[in-house]
């Protein structure tokens, strides 16, 4: 297969702030009903100014550090022109690496799973636009509404150099991208839409085409695919691929030119007069390297440590979430830990995604319960509704009503043989007592008959 | 009652030793304004008086805002078809900042469209006429501002000072223009033109009635970040060292320099030490700079008006692109011109040629400006090279028409201060003498205008 390059620019909400880039308006728009979170900035209205979240440039600066990349120490926002409904100005506020600009930050990089490294070029902070509704679909809709509870979110800009030569090195930046922004709390798997990308690729050193707002990792994958074979094609035609926009269509997974691309040499730059420069300070830098010090390199050290296995290790400290609770649980049972580390890099990780569960409950008691009875929990089926249970904020009592002799006979087996000492020289009736305690302990009153039957039987073996 | 002449400073004494009541001016200026308003033009928009109580510093007066300045639940037009029906949902800062003094909004004033003109012709609703001689321009762009003062329509006004809009005006009808530093007041709410130019100014009948008003709004405001604190402490200077740039007044008509002249012998004889420089070397390059910048700035300032969130109805095209261009056609020909010169000069290519060049300029004008004026209090030039013209006698040639800002473009430039006040008379028409001082010098070149005026003594009919 010939070669192919490709370079991505992904969009990254910072999620983490509770306002907007330029105003004080509510970042919270998921959910809410149309223009709730709006005000005179967001909304361009005359007369109205932008005036900049710096708690925004702090978030920022947490990706560029992780990213390796370095942040100048002024950068400028420019003011980016494209009549668009969905953008009130008609201009976006971002920022700009020439005609005398510099972004926030520029020349960072990223590891790929195969140990490549990917180039990144700058990263920068720039607002979102509103968005367009269609009642129905975009052709039979009489009107095209207009939402701008998104307008004027703060976004990154991630640019890097074309350096992935595959759709699935593609995808794997999409995904170790987003295990570092959930590492600075950054956690875009919980947001629709936080994390955007558009997409260049160019086939056999080819024209690049850009292919538009592709949403998740997997996606990104699928359009490189198409576009790939695309090109492809036209290449074996000897049809030349013309530099050209084109959007991706999630339902039916294909590329399609996008109308008006002839505005996208010409967005006519300025710098944003009503802005001062963003001034990025020494102090700065090292305040916000310190509130990233749980990186997730010291998480996956911890595991290794306590003796889980590198795969484990790997699935657990990407998500601070899950590394959370490991760390609870190690604390109120040291001796849970491999379990715990087990359930939370399968079961936990695999229901958090399934139902996008966003936060793990701070209180583990349940869990504890889950992982104590976990051996003698019947079934897997059972396991994964307690731990869905707990997961969704519930009290979690295990109770083995579905407990069966054969696995019990094991169990009390293995109490006998630990209490041995103990019960030697009891006579049957203190002895079964005993047993019966350690028994109602762990498996719940509500199996009491199926307990006293397999002890009975048990105890009248040994006899 | 006949407040005719007054000035802000004479009325608060009035009202606070209890021989005038604030409803009683306010029903006067409004009377008189809903009377004259018919031949001056000089209100887009007047409120009938509310009642309102001796509160506050400005103890419940009337004043005029230009109608490019945002007012709560008051249409703010920007003399535009555009904006003819847009009615702001906030207050911009300064419009706050008095209402929070206890002042009240007497009526929103015409202007050149979006601020753009020197004459106060290029408005939507018509041309402003000077009440010194109707059928003359009165000078824009704030020329409702002005021509309400001038005409005892109001006791004091607001307009806005982008390249001499307060000062051009002022000039034009006999009365006192205060650009202040850039920052000095908050711009959120002014409706922008040229964001990095522009500044809030203030239209009075003298100097003492603009330093009121200025203290009343003038500070750092959270929603502009470009706004410092200036510092409002008075000022005390007894002989002003004054530097007369010799090349600016020789840009000026014969009969403006005459006057121009003789004032500066009277502030000579009153003491005020005058020093001559014999040019600017940047003289010739500060219209490129100003309108360069202006212009780009604007074209992309006014992008936003699509007609989506406020506006005119457009009438659905089908496409966006149709559905655009019908939307921008609401604009009047002076708008659209520099919205069209600013996207040029934007462009891919041109941008390096025009724009940045521009912005260089502007940092030579601004370092020569400050190395000249650092030995002095203050530079002193004519306001208008011209007297005002005859409304209609529109100069053709927008770059003859341009230049008649030639003398007020350079405190937008450099950000600095500067106040034009009457120095002279010729027939029914004043000239305008400007003060320029150092950026956040303000109090200091108040103090200056305050001594010359006190000096020069121009009477105007029917003036106290």
């Amino acid at each position: 297969m010939e070669e192919i390059k490709v370079g991505l620019e992904v969009h990254v909400q910072l999620v983490t702030l509770r306002t907007k880039l330029f105003c004080s308006c509510s970042s919270d728009y998921r959910g809410k009903p149309p223009n709730v979170n709006i005000c005179p900035v967001c909304t361009g209205l005359p007369g109205s100014m932008p005036t900049l979240n710096r708690k925004a440039v702090e978030e920022a600066l947490k990706v560029v550090l992780m990213l390796n990349a370095k942040p100048y120490e002024t950068s400028y926002f420019f003011r980016k022109t494209y009549f668009y409904p969905d953008l009130p100005k008609n201009f976006q506020i971002t920022q700009y690496d020439k005609a005398g600009g510099y972004p926030l930050a520029h020349d960072g990089s990223l590891k790929l799973s195969n140990g490549k490294t990917v180039r990144i070029e700058r990263i920068h902070l720039e607002e979102d636009p509103g968005r367009i509704y269609y009642e129905g679909s975009r052709a039979t809709a009489r009107y095209s509404l207009i939402d701008y509870n998104r307008s004027g979110i703060a976004l990154i800009e991630i640019v890097t150099a074309p350096d992935m030569s595959s759709p699935e090195e593609a995808r794997d930046f999409v995904e170790r991208l987003t295990t570092i922004l959930s590492d600075v709390g950054i956690n875009v798997k919980d947001y629709e839409g936080a994390l955007r990308v558009d997409v260049n690729v160019s086939y056999a050193g080819g024209e690049r085409v850009e292919v538009k707002n592709v949403t998740g990792a997997a996606s990104v994958e699928k359009a490189i695919v198409y576009e790939m074979f695309r090109q492809k094609t036209m290449y074996e035609k000897g049809i030349k691929v013309v530099r050209e926009t084109r959007a991706w269509d999630e339902k039916r997974r294909i590329t399609i030119a996008s109308r008006g691309k002839e505005f996208e040499a010409e967005y006519r730059y300025m710098p944003e007069p009503d802005l001062p420069p963003v001034t990025v300070t020494e102090s700065l830098v090292q305040k916000v390297k310190d509130e990233i010090g749980g990186s997730q390199e010291n998480r996956y050290r911890e595991l290794i440590n306590d003796g889980i296995n590198e795969e484990l290790a790997k699935k657990i400290s990407s998500d601070k979430d899950l590394f959370n609770i490991y760390e609870k649980i190690k604390f109120y049972e040291p001796s849970l830990k491999q379990l715990a580390a087990n359930v939370l890099a399968n079961e936990i990780s695999y229901l958090k995604k399934r139902y996008s569960i966003k936060t793990l409950p701070e209180d583990v008691s349940g869990l504890a319960e889950i992982l104590q009875n976990y051996r003698v929990i019947p079934d897997h089926e059972s396991v994964v509704a307690y731990l869905k249970k707990w997961m969704e904020g519930e009290k979690v009592k295990v109770s083995l009503k579905t407990v069966s002799a054969e696995n019990l006979h094991d169990d009390i087996m293995q109490i006998i043989s630990e209490n041995y000492d103990k019960i030697k020289n009891l006579e049957y009736n203190k002895k079964f007592e005993f047993l019966m305690g350690i028994l109602i302990k762990k498996f719940g009153k509500d199996n009491k008959k199926i307990l006293v039957e397999e002890l009975t039987k048990v105890l009248n073996k040994t006899k | 009652m006949n407040l005719e002449g007054y000035t802000l400073q004479l009325i608060l004494k009035e009202i606070e030793n209890g021989s005038l009541s604030p409803e009683d001016i306010n029903e006067f200026y409004y009377k008189r304004s809903v009377d004259l308003n018919r031949v001056l033009n000089a209100y887009i928009t007047l409120l009938e008086p509310e009642k309102s109580r001796a509160e506050g510093d400005l103890k419940g007066i009337a004043i005029a805002i230009k109608d490019n300045i945002s007012t709560k639940g008051v249409r703010t037009t920007c003399a535009s078809k555009m904006l003819e029906n847009y009615i702001p949902p906030y207050d911009a800062t300064a419009v706050s900042s008095l209402k929070k003094h206890g002042g009240s909004l007497l009526g929103k004033t015409n202007m050149d469209e979006f601020a753009m003109g020197s004459s106060g012709e290029n408005s939507a609703f018509g041309p402003t006429r000077n009440p010194l001689n109707r059928e003359y321009v009165t000078g824009g762009s704030s020329s409702g501002s002005a021509a309400a003062v001038a005409a005892d329509m109001a006791p004091i006004a607001l307009g806005s000072d982008t390249g001499g809009s307060v000062r051009a005006p002022a000039s034009f009808t006999g009365i006192v223009g205060f650009k202040p530093s850039y920052g000095a007041i908050s711009r959120y709410g002014l409706i922008a033109y040229a964001n990095s130019l522009e500044v809030i100014g203030i239209l009075g009948k003298s100097v003492d009635d603009v330093n009121i008003l200025f203290k009343m709004i003038a500070g750092k405001d959270p929603m502009d970040s470009t706004s410092v604190n200036v510092e409002l402490k008075e000022k005390n200077i007894s002989k002003p060292k004054i530097l007369v740039i010799k090349s600016f007044v020789e840009l000026s008509a014969d009969e403006v320099k005459k006057e121009f002249y003789s004032s500066i012998g009277k502030l000579e004889s009153a003491g005020f030490e005058i020093n001559y420089a014999d040019k600017f070397s940047l003289t010739d390059y500060m219209l490129s700079a100003y309108y360069t910048i202006a212009c780009a700035e604007a074209s992309t300032n006014l992008s936003r008006y699509d007609g989506i969130r406020y506006g005119p109805k457009v009438e659905s095209a089908g496409n966006w692109r149709d559905y655009i261009s019908r939307a921008r056609s609401f604009f009047g020909p002076e708008v659209k011109a520099r919205i069209m010169m600013g996207t040029f000069i934007l462009s891919a290519g041109y941008y390096e040629t025009y724009y940045l060049r521009a912005l260089q300029l502007r940092k030579i004008i601004k370092q020569e400006f400050e190395k000249i004026i650092s030995n002095y209090d203050a530079v002193y030039v004519p306001t208008m090279p011209v007297l005002p013209w005859r409304i209609g006698n529109a100069i053709e040639d927008p770059k003859i028409a341009y230049a008649a800002d030639v003398l007020t473009v350079l405190p937008n430039l450099t950000g600095s201060p500067a106040i034009s006040l009457p120095v002279g008379k010729v027939r029914e028409f004043f000239v305008g003498g400007q003060f320029i001082g150092l950026k956040n010098e303000d109090m200091k070149l108040l103090k200056v205008a305050e001594i010359a005026e006190k000096v020069l003594q121009v009477k105007r009919s029917g003036r106290n």
